[in-house]
């Protein structure tokens, strides 16, 4: 899969407006820019003053050339390589425009070169003599003027396009600030079009505001990388959209604690539109008939009710009123204990019903009761009823002595339930594992 | 300079068998224990970043003004090489299915790792056979053959006992034998052709519609009935169909209600994994226990594809099956019992091999 990621083709252009040393206002606001974040790359413990020199070097160049630390030596080795970087950078934009500045001898040896060629009966006239081993280039020991040496462009050597962001996170600030807060920025750039959307994402105006946000409402630091990774598009929603849905959650009396909670779990929640949220919400009080305290609760702990489609759960109710035959009061029991069931898998959930009801006799009631076995695994129940089956302890009644409860036969690791339950080794189990 | 992790992936290679549950696709078994062997590997701590020059404007010394700041260069590690940006070390194990079992079936199934796979190959082309285990059920016949299926009929089955029954076995122990012989594409009227068949070498060349090679009843009551089966070339499908045609011989009808396979070759029910056992420590401790058995079908299998453009010559199938007679041994002397060489008493040939589980 092919990505292409167009690198800091936003930064470069505001750059090329003004190379000169001599900067009107809109340079310096862009100097300052580049300069803050030179400096917020470099480590805190370094001493604020730079020289003017230094200043003016970094003013000129593009984020990129910036950031490869000016010396002496880069300005004249980057006059020698500008000639044989002109024909490996001849897409690039910025390159050709600085070409055309600075080295408008070479362009004419060419023509000359092919005047020569053509031409070969007139060769008296000296415009047309040709020197082939002068050289083109000057001397790398040559002085040149301050201004000339600020002009000078070194191409960035990241390149234009790139599968990975591998080559643009030691320069690009978004990138390595986002990498140390937790992003896993491999799985990102696998989904089409998200890499560039970050490279192309400005720190100070894009990220960090929402970060802020998101730090006040009480998510924690940890949280915010596996928040990142799920939804990169937190990032180019608007502030007061965010600030509204906050402020619309916070209204329908969601503690600070419990927004915070949604959040974390349910990272596309703050990318719906209020009246989604609000429609979402109303359904869930209407549909359940639970009082606003407890569809609260049930929200809370799974926020993704309120992003997903309500389809599937409206089928999902349909499913338990209808084919399992619960009732109203139960059906509410079950979805306030174990919400789950309301986006699970209608397959899997009729199969582990079936096979509760009809083989192994638990009556409605019960399984009301203890509505998490309907969260568990179907192999798991089917292995370990009909291992206590096997030795004659499948015992699902109360009233009944030796009485299994549902929720201890599932959620009991192995060896517990081998010991404590069934009164048999793991070994057994696992022996009779290989019968079924 | 070889990490961690790539050690553990070069010591990933050979067979190892699972007991695929029943109602599970066995693509999901393949897939389940590829992506506990990826965590394995990439839980593995990664290489040290590559370090990178970087000049950093740090405050002069005391000979330089205070104003002044010199560029010093320094080591630092590289974003780029971070876990987050680069991703897990590894993406893919190759993983292989031998002889595969349907979602209905469950039991014994071999996966290879690595160049495991390649000897799988070998095991798919050589001779051996497969142990299955069918439950049946009289009185009701299914569109699918199974007790799942949809019911197209119900008839009673009292006038049904385990001598009639053994009778339809025996009938068609007898078919097959035929087919084994007439495929095996030896002349019967020969003392060699005998002695092979004594000894159980007997086995079909090239294509051949499903064969089995012993089949005896082992539990009778009913409506229900266990019959144990060894076969070659089958489907489960096939022996699904068996149970209906042996209700149908029977003047009955039947459906199965289980097919377990409890040896494929020389891997049997003991030593597979259930499972909780799907991880990667029980896996590689599961293909150093079977190296022995791979590299032995490697041998057979190498050996046999040498000798492919002689393979009419007698000598060379003598060869193959000696390999065979090897190989089969080897599962003999796996089990923990006394080998089981029980003849039946209707044919003199029929040699049922392995355990039987009740």
């Amino acid at each position: 899969m092919q990505l292409f990621i167009h690198a800091l083709g936003g930064a470069e252009t505001v750059h090329s407006a003004s190379p000169t040393k001599k900067t009107g206002n809109s340079t310096r606001t862009t100097g300052s820019r580049v300069y803050e974040e030179v400096y917020m790359l470099l480590p805190k413990t370094v001493v604020m003053h730079v020289c003017q020199r230094c200043v003016s070097l970094l003013l000129s160049r593009p984020l990129s050339a910036a950031l490869q630390q000016s010396t002496l030596a880069l300005h004249q080795r980057a006059h020698l390589t500008l000639l044989q970087h002109s024909t490996r950078h001849t897409h690039s934009r910025q390159t050709w425009r600085h070409f055309t500045d600075h080295q408008a001898a070479s362009p004419d040896v060419y023509n000359k070169i092919d005047l020569a060629q053509k031409e070969v009966v007139p060769f008296n006239s000296d415009v047309h003599r040709i020197d082939l081993d002068a050289a083109v280039h000057p001397s790398p020991l040559q002085e040149i003027s301050e201004e000339e040496a600020v002009q000078i462009h070194v191409p960035s050597a990241l390149p234009p396009e790139s599968s990975t962001l591998r080559p643009y996170v030691d320069e690009s600030e978004t990138l390595s600030k986002l990498v140390q807060l937790g992003v896993n920025l491999w799985k990102l750039e696998q989904r089409p079009n998200v890499g560039s959307m970050l490279v192309r994402l400005d720190f100070h105006a894009d990220v960090a505001p929402k970060l802020l946000l998101l730090k006040d409402l009480g998510v924690e630091e940890t949280k915010l990388g596996q928040l990142l990774t799920k939804n990169p598009f937190i990032l180019t929603e608007s502030l007061d959209n965010l600030e509204a849905r906050v402020s619309y959650l916070k209204s329908k009396k969601f503690s600070k604690q419990s927004v915070a909670a949604m959040v974390s779990k349910a990272p596309y929640l703050l990318n719906f539109s209020v009246e989604r949220l609000d429609n979402r919400l109303g359904f869930f009080q209407k549909q359940l008939g639970l009082s606003a305290e407890k569809t609260r609760d049930v929200v809370t702990r799974l926020p993704k009710l309120l992003c997903g489609s309500l389809e599937p759960i409206k089928e999902n109710l349909k499913v338990c009123e209808l084919e399992f035959g619960f009732r109203g009061n139960e059906i509410q029991h079950i979805v306030t204990t174990v919400p789950k069931v309301l986006i699970a898998n209608k397959r899997k959930l009729t199969q582990i019903f079936d096979f509760i009801h009809n083989t192994m006799d638990v009556p409605h009631s019960l399984i009301a009761k203890f509505p998490q076995v309907l969260n568990a695994k179907f192999l798991r129940i089917r292995e370990r009823h009909l291992f206590l089956e096997y030795l004659g302890r499948a015992q699902y009644q109360p009233s009944q002595p030796n009485y299994i409860s549902l929720d201890r036969l599932v959620f009991l690791p192995d060896e517990v339930f081998c010991s404590e339950v069934a009164l048999a080794t793991l070994e057994d189990f696992e022996r009779f594992q290989k019968t079924l | 300079m070889t990490t961690q992790a790539v050690r553990l992936f070069r010591k990933m290679n050979g067979l190892f068998a699972v007991y695929k549950p029943q109602g599970v696709h066995w693509k999901h078994v393949r897939d389940s224990t590829e992506s506990n062997l990826l965590k394995a590997l990439n839980s593995c701590p990664p290489p040290a970043p590559q370090l990178a020059l970087q000049f950093q404007l740090l405050s002069g010394g005391e000979n330089c003004s205070s104003k002044d700041v010199v560029l010093s260069p320094s080591m630092v590690p590289t974003l780029a090489d971070h876990p987050l940006v680069t991703g897990p070390q590894f993406h893919k194990v190759h993983v292989g299915v031998g002889h595969r079992l349907d979602a209905f079936s469950s039991g014994v199934l071999v996966l290879g790792v690595g160049k495991g796979n390649g000897v799988l190959e070998h095991l798919c082309k050589s001779h051996v056979t497969r142990d299955y285990t069918l439950e049946g059920e009289f009185g009701k016949a299914t569109d699918n053959f199974t007790h799942t299926g949809r019911v197209i009929e119900k008839t009673t089955y009292d006038h049904v006992t385990l001598d009639k029954l053994e009778r339809v076995l025996a009938m068609i122990q007898g078919a097959n034998q035929k087919a084994l012989i007439t495929y095996s594409q030896v002349d019967l009227h020969t003392q060699e052709a005998y002695e092979l068949a004594v000894r159980g070498l007997l086995y079909p060349h090239g294509k051949s519609p499903p064969i089995l090679t012993g089949l005896r009843c082992i539990h009778f009551n009913p409506p229900n009935f266990t019959l144990e089966v060894q076969c070659v070339n089958e489907t489960q499908k096939y022996l699904r169909k068996l149970i209906h045609e042996v209700g149908l011989e029977l003047r009955t009808s039947a459906v199965c209600s289980g097919v377990r396979r409890t040896r494929d070759g020389p891997f049997k029910v003991e030593n597979a994994l259930t499972r909780q056992h799907w991880t990667a420590d029980s896996i590689m401790q599961a293909i150093a226990h079977f190296s022995k058995t791979t590299r032995k079908i490697r041998k057979s299998g190498m050996y046999r594809q040498t000798a492919g453009p002689l393979n009419s010559s007698t000598q060379v199938q003598e060869q193959t099956r000696s390999q065979t007679e090897q190989i089969n041994l080897e599962h003999v002397e796996l089990s923990s019992s006394t080998s089981d060489t029980v003849v039946d008493r209707e044919t003199p040939v029929t040699l049922s091999e392995g355990r039987t589980k009740q």
